[in-house]
């Protein structure tokens, strides 16, 4: 690969990754502190967002290390709270095929916003494909990776006045799913996520909802598939 | 817990996230030939996810009490308004959240 394939791979992907700088660091430094003024040191929050790579299940893994010794809740627990990157992995066989040495990373490191600028970015001309999603993986797990670690070092020393930073996230949710009901020419599939998972939110409450919302809208799908090939511009 | 039943427990955490994201990989090797059924489920899923975690990222909104949802709702428009507008991601982005940080720490 030529060296300025990989830097134009690098200058396309760094801005899509900048909104998770602000998301991440916001998450990251929270994770850290809220793991400092549990009574873990640095080492936990930086090992742990290097390895699991993955928010809500780290936030979660705080309260067992805490609790009883129980390894198999703690699996049972995890395999609940991250059971939708399966649907990241169904929607990503094709994406992430032809990336070679590549894929094993980007497959471990598909978090909810490496996925969503991956499956939706447009690699520009001169770019590489593996390289621009390597680096989106890449930056996007050291932002996490450095937030933990300083929160759990500065720990209780950062005073927070970013009230309201968390937003960051919900609004990159947003133009992701603007982008695609712009380029979809039907609607079916946005909108039963959006209405399903709001329903099941509702029905469920905030817990418990994203299991049954992941089956719904897989029944849903299912049955609507007949007449979306019918179709012929489902997606 | 001993730091072993620790270190047991995060690699339950690693092991469960792990099995998540590989699975659909190792069900549906890049050699082999895809379900058809799944087919168009990858294709299909993506549009249904992007609304799922814009609900996900909701979720522990009150309606009930505090700003009662108006400041995620007037900041989720300016998002969309904006977006449409320029269609610029980052603007977007930022004019939403800089909208709503403005909204909880001045107005609501």
């Amino acid at each position: 690969m030529k060296k300025d394939v990989i830097i134009k791979s690098f200058k396309a992907a760094f801005p899509y990754t900048l909104p998770i700088f602000a998301g991440f660091w916001f998450l990251g430094l929270t994770y850290g502190i809220y793991m400092n003024v549990s009574g873990f040191s640095f080492w936990y929050p930086m090992l742990m967002s290097l390895t699991i790579f993955a928010g809500s299940a780290e936030f979660v893994a705080v309260n067992m290390l805490m609790g009883a010794f129980d390894p198999l809740q703690a699996l049972a627990m995890t395999l609940m709270i991250n059971a939708r990157h399966l649907f990241y992995g169904i929607s990503m066989l094709d994406k992430y095929r032809g990336t070679g040495k590549f894929k094993p990373y980007l497959i471990f490191g598909m978090c909810d916003e490496s996925f969503s600028i991956n499956c939706t970015a447009e690699v520009p001309e001169g770019a590489d494909k593996g390289w621009f999603m390597f680096f989106v993986t890449l930056i996007n797990h050291f932002y996490w990776f450095s937030g933990s670690t300083l929160g759990g070092i500065f720990g209780s020393l950062i005073k927070f006045d970013t009230e309201g930073l968390e937003f960051v996230m919900t609004a990159m949710f947003v133009v992701i799913f603007l982008e695609q009901w712009l380029k979809e020419k039907n609607h079916t599939s946005s909108l039963i996520g959006l209405g399903i998972s709001l329903l099941c939110l509702i029905a469920f409450g905030s817990d418990g909802f994203i299991i049954p919302a992941m089956l719904a809208i897989l029944a849903v799908l299912t049955l609507v598939r007949k007449p979306l090939e019918k179709d012929g511009d489902a997606a | 817990m001993t730091l072993t039943q620790e270190i047991i427990t995060i690699l339950m955490v690693i092991l469960g996230t792990v099995t998540t994201r590989f699975l659909p990989f190792i069900v549906f090797p890049s050699g082999k030939p895809v379900p058809k059924y799944v087919k168009y489920l990858g294709k299909i899923l993506p549009a249904a996810v992007f609304g799922l975690l814009v609900v996900y990222s909701l979720k522990n909104v009150d309606i009930l009490s505090g700003g009662h949802g108006i400041p995620e709702l007037i900041s989720i428009t300016v998002v969309v308004l904006l977006h449409l507008w320029k269609r610029q991601m980052l603007l977007s982005i930022a004019g939403g959240t800089v909208c709503y940080m403005l909204l909880v720490q001045f107005v609501f």
